[in-house]
């Protein structure tokens, strides 16, 4: 899992589940080679044996699976255990307030599905 | 002769703290030049991944005609974007990334072509608009550290113009390349359209995979070239950052020199006239005395 300033995560994963335009998609060992566009504001999970899930919330971005390795382009992520709840749920009101006064504002939209991702990944309930 | 011997020090004087500012700069510069390397190497993954995904793509669909790769029959201008910095003390830096834009622009004009300068730099900038050099975009602030949505937002613009009707039809990007701790090089790279290579697969395992697109290989490929050329300037400018501090440190390190090389003839020039003066003061007394002794030799 990469963003373009950094490198997330990477390891041995039994199971990748993303959020793409068409829908979720979940990736097992010997999966065929799939590239897709991940949504704004989704929530990626990689089950990994006996250890807990990795949880991530990524913005936009891609995914490519090939020869049984599963890529994570993402424009911006961060791991559940990364996301600083408080500042993230201070995003979301702020983001739904500008939503509320003014229905037309993309950003405000947009920027209240990444907060809302971020809460999701760090396992809020929103 | 005291006031040479003055003048003197207050020059020694003047150079060591010139001397105590560079060495300064030349820290500074070293210990940016390891962060700045830091985040290129960060940058690596992403940049081989969305490669390796444009890649698979081209390569999967028959015809690439996406408007980002069709290269134009008759291309009559392109952009040129040229990475400088936003701060001087750093040598030939920006001279030489300026001289080969204006390379490359005379290259591109003899071609029937007309280069249409986007700089980011502050150097850059008032290099253009000091000789009324008209730019399309201009972009300052981050040089020493780029984040992805400077790259992000050059990207746009530049694709912007690259799909618009009567826009450019090439995008070139001069900016320096950071090999290592001494040498950066300067260079000269066309990153729109795209070349699309016909490459035979070098092994029997680097074929790259039948891919299965979603929702459609012309959407991917839509949002997935963006992301590719942004990807690009990033990198470049992030090679450029670390290439800077090199340049600089560089630069502060011959100053520190140079500084040092004049002290010391300073000193000697100082010591010198202080001998000097001081043999002067002797041979002054003894005559002195001298010319005493014998006027009392002459009373006698």
């Amino acid at each position: 899992m990469v963003s373009p300033e950094r490198e997330i995560w990477s390891g041995e994963a039994d199971m990748v589940i993303a959020k793409t335009v068409d829908g979720e998609i979940g990736i097992m060992p010997s999966h065929a080679p799939v590239l897709g566009v991940l949504v704004e504001g989704g929530v990626l999970r990689v089950k990994r044996g006996d250890e807990a899930d990795l949880v991530a919330a990524v913005h936009g971005g891609f995914i490519s699976v090939a020869d049984n390795e599963v890529s994570i382009l993402a424009e911006q992520a961060e791991l559940g255990s990364e996301v600083d709840v408080a500042a993230a749920r201070d995003a979301l009101e702020r983001a739904l307030a500008s939503v509320n006064a003014d229905s037309e504002n993309m950003e405000a939209a947009a920027e209240a599905k990444r907060a809302r991702a971020r809460l999701r990944a760090a396992g809020e309930d929103v | 002769m005291g006031a040479q011997l003055r003048l003197l020090r207050r020059r020694i004087k003047s150079v060591r703290s010139t001397a105590k500012i560079t060495r300064a700069q030349e820290l500074i510069a070293s210990s940016r030049i390891v962060r700045a390397q830091q985040r290129m190497q960060a940058a690596v993954p992403y940049e081989r991944e969305i490669t390796r995904a444009v890649s698979g793509v081209v390569s999967n669909t028959a015809s690439v005609d996406h408007p980002l790769t069709v290269a134009k029959e008759n291309p009559t201008s392109a952009a040129v974007l040229v990475v400088t910095s936003d701060s001087g003390f750093c040598g030939g830096f920006n001279a030489n990334i300026l001289r080969e834009a204006e390379a490359l622009r005379g290259l591109l004009e003899s071609r029937g072509i007309t280069a249409v300068p986007f700089v980011s730099g502050r150097k850059g900038v008032a290099w253009h608009s000091f000789r009324n050099r008209e730019m399309g975009g201009q972009w300052t602030g981050f040089s020493r550290n780029p984040a992805y949505s400077d790259a992000k937002t050059i990207a746009e613009v530049l694709i912007e113009s690259f799909k618009a009707e009567d826009g450019i039809d090439e995008i070139h990007i001069v900016s320096t390349e950071f090999v290592s701790m001494l040498t950066q090089q300067v260079v000269v790279k066309r990153i729109l359209p795209l070349e699309v290579e016909e490459k035979e697969a070098e092994s029997p395992e680097t074929i790259p995979p039948y891919f299965e697109f979603e929702p459609t290989a012309d959407a991917v490929l839509e949002s997935l070239l963006p992301r590719y050329v942004e990807s690009r300037i990033f990198s470049a400018l992030l090679q450029s950052a670390a290439a800077e501090e090199a340049a600089r440190r560089r630069a502060m390190k011959s100053a520190t020199d140079n500084a040092n090389e004049l002290i010391k003839t300073l000193s000697q020039e100082m010591n010198q006239a202080r001998q000097a003066e001081i043999t002067q003061e002797i041979s002054e007394i003894v005559g002195g005395a001298n010319a005493l002794a014998d006027a009392a030799a002459g009373k006698e």
